[in-house]
């Protein structure tokens, strides 16, 4: 079966193929058929892949499947071939399992939109770039899939294209991610030009093989790489995209903006995890970053009115969780919270979209309330999910891998690990203020429709994922089950087994429970309904602006730029021949007066010529 | 030997007597007369310096412009028919459809 892996992204883009070429000659519902099989196909095939992994691992626990040689220069050389090793086993799992739930979600909630076809084209195209970019084994092909997703990513949340918001959305989203990205296309030409390769085995074997730790090289190397998955994991400083991005589809948001592309940059580090850790500098960097991200997001979150925005300033602190433990170290730790952060918010984005479908497409927190006994789906779902992002001890994944996660970086750094409780509190306290004022207290909006069978599924298939899918790597007082890190020792080495002390678990469930305990507290003496229905003061809207990062960047690059471009949009160095031309003109202007067809003037102006000429001979 | 200098004079004044008719009269018969002047004043030059260095070549050269003005009054006199056809004048002044029309 494992021969087959190449099927993996052949099939969504079989899929885009198919939709983009004659999707818009087809019946929706045929859209629909193939824009959510062609991905259901690729879980299906995953899924066999990963029985036969784990029945019969293959030699070294590596597997790669050689499809061509692209690039044959003197010096340089780079091969198309398919990588699995359980790192991207992980990984298409998730895309490819999560991906099919939220196509088949899309198929009910997209019903009936302009562009059926063409949204299923490019949810199809970015489900095969992400999947390339996952299974690549050269850094150059997983750049193609890198580049693959940015695009689908400006497709998507430009989707509904007609609104003008929509169309900026998408440009800064793919604007802020392109800068980052040509830091990370710098890095790759660096690594090309020193190993001559950019097969990832063979680069990382180099790097240890020549290069010091803490040597320059790796460090600027490394360096580059970060920047470039720092802008697609939404990071302080290339953060102010993503909040913006939620401008899309709802599935899309849960797809793109949660579940798998803005994880693309933990996954780039993990799977350069080798090379990163010849550069303690530019680790130490991450953990300082992703300690600032979580906690600018969890602050921001706490005001923001729009659903889909609180969920995004979520998204952007639980990656910042995953940096936090890429800083540390702590490989396996981010990739079960890359993992369970997939499912969770994946069905939160989902619920979400299930909640706003039903009321006009109302998006804001403040004019829902009161809608828990009208939806109880939705209702369950976002209260699983909600749940897990705030780590309510034991019944729900996220709990599981953020105790992993912080246990590991209590182990490096006790002061990061703070950080981590304090953005653990307030994750509990944004989430659940938006769960309270969206399903409890009074109920304002109208409602209309009902849930089919497609929409249902998807909440049900990864809400009981989000249940369950913790006890693989339970910590030791729950059991102590490591089936995850044991599934990706092969590839980034075992997890230390020191247990952290027994505060460091205990801190990590009480500063959930004190967040919701807020939240409700909050809710109860009516502080969040009146916050909604006053108007913002100076912190509040500071907040709600993510820290006034977009007015910074507008001031320090936006406007000089626009300032350049205005002076350079006439052309200063053309001006100057310009002047030439102009003086051309203007003489001819004069000169042609004389040409007044009056023989006796041209035959006085020939004599006075010659007269001249005369003299000048005799003369001079 | 006589001296050379009193033909040159003679072509001289021929030449600007040739020149003032061009530039005053505006008919154009005139203007093809004074230009005939011109060109025999330039021919009694040739004589003249014949004169001074004592050469046939001065005399061969005036019988060249010779021929060449017939020539050149013979076009300019169909010139002149056309011009009258068209304009109904023989006004230099008034075939000015040739000038910058703006």
């Amino acid at each position: 079966m494992i021969a087959y892996l190449w099927m993996v992204p052949a099939l969504p883009l079989l899929g885009a193929v198919v939709l983009g070429l004659c999707g818009g000659a087809l019946p929706a519902r045929v859209n629909a058929v193939i824009g959510a099989g062609s991905v259901g196909l690729a879980a299906f095939v995953s899924l066999c892949i990963c029985a036969g992994w784990l029945a019969h691992p293959p030699p070294g626990q590596i597997f790669v499947e050689p499809l061509w040689s692209w690039i044959t220069l003197p010096g340089f050389s780079s091969a198309f071939s398919l990588y699995l090793d359980p790192i991207s086993l992980l990984m298409m799992l998730i895309i490819s399992v999560i991906g099919f739930f939220i196509h088949l979600f899309s198929t009910e909630y997209m019903q009936g939109e302009a562009g059926y076809s063409r949204y299923f084209a490019y949810l199809n195209l970015f489900v095969a770039c992400m999947l390339l970019l996952v299974l690549a084994s050269d850094l150059l092909v997983m750049f193609v899939g890198w580049e693959g997703v940015g695009v689908c990513s400006y497709l998507l949340v430009g989707f509904w294209f007609a609104e003008a918001k929509n169309g900026e959305a998408a440009q800064k989203s793919f604007i802020v991610t392109r800068i980052a990205d040509i830091a990370m296309l710098a890095g790759l030409l660096l690594l090309a030009l020193q190993c001559g390769t950019l097969d990832i085995r063979a680069i990382l074997a180099n790097a240890a093989a020549s290069w010091p730790s803490g040597t320059w090289m790796p460090a600027l190397a490394c360096g580059l790489l970060l920047a470039g998955g720092l802008g697609k994991s939404a990071q302080v400083p290339l953060q102010t995209w993503l909040p913006d991005a939620m401008a899309g589809p709802t599935p899309v948001s849960a797809l793109i903006h949660a579940a798998t592309m803005v994880t693309a940059g933990v996954y780039l580090v993990v799977r350069l995890h080798a090379l990163f850790a010849l550069a303690p500098g530019v680790l130490e960097a991450i953990a300082i970053g992703a300690a600032v991200t979580l906690l600018l997001a969890a602050f921001a979150g706490l005001v923001q009115s729009d659903i889909k925005r609180v969920l995004a300033y979520s998204t952007m602190g639980q990656i910042g969780y995953m940096f936090l433990a890429l800083g540390v170290g702590a490989w396996g730790a981010a990739m079960f919270h890359l993992l369970t952060h997939a499912v969770f918010k994946a069905l939160l984005f989902l619920s979400a979209g299930a909640i706003s479908m039903r009321l006009h497409h109302e998006q804001n927190i403040f004019a829902m309330g009161g809608l828990w006994r009208k939806m109880p789906a939705a209702f369950a779902a976002f209260a699983v999910g909600a749940v897990c992002l705030a780590a309510i001890p034991v019944v729900d994944c996220g709990f599981f891998s953020k105790e992993f996660l912080l246990g590991a970086v209590w182990a490096r750094s006790p002061f990061l690990w703070g950080i981590g409780i304090a953005g653990a509190f307030l994750t509990g306290v944004y989430i659940f203020r938006a769960f309270f004022t969206v399903f409890f207290g009074p109920r304002k909006a109208e409602m209309s429709g009902g849930y089919g069978a497609r929409i249902l599924l998807p909440l049900a298939a990864l809400g009981a994922l989000a249940l369950t899918i913790g006890w693989l790597q339970a910590p030791e007082f729950l059991g102590g089950a490591n089936l995850f890190s044991a599934f990706l020792s092969p590839a980034i080495g075992a997890a230390p087994q020191t247990p952290p002390p027994m505060f460091v678990p205990l801190s990590g469930m009480a500063a959930p429970l004190a967040g919701v305990a807020l939240a409700y507290h909050l809710h109860a003496n009516g502080f969040w309904r009146r916050q909604g229905a006053t108007a913002p003061g100076a912190l509040r809207q500071i907040l709600q602006r993510g820290f006034g990062f977009d007015a910074a960047y507008r001031l320090l690059l936006v406007q000089p730029f626009l300032l350049t471009v205005n002076a350079l949009r006439h052309d200063p160095v053309d001006q100057a021949f310009q002047l030439l031309e102009r003086a051309a003109v203007a003489l001819h202007k004069n000169l042609r007066r004389v040409q007044n067809g009056k023989l006796r003037r041209y035959a006085g102006w020939m004599m006075a010529g010659s007269l001249a000429t005369f003299l000048l001979l005799v003369f001079a | 030997m006589t001296d050379w200098r009193s033909p040159a004079g003679l072509a001289l004044a021929l030449f600007m007597l040739g020149l003032l008719g061009l530039l005053a009269r505006k008919n154009l018969v005139f203007v093809l007369m004074s230009v005939e002047i011109m060109l025999n004043a330039a021919g009694l030059l040739f004589i003249a310096a014949g004169m001074r260095w004592s050469t046939p070549d001065g005399q061969i050269m005036f019988i060249a412009v010779l021929n060449l003005a017939g020539a050149e009054l013979a076009i300019g006199l169909a010139l002149l028919l056309r011009l009258r056809g068209r304009l109904t004048t023989l006004d230099g002044d008034a075939a000015i459809l040739l000038r910058d029309s703006s």
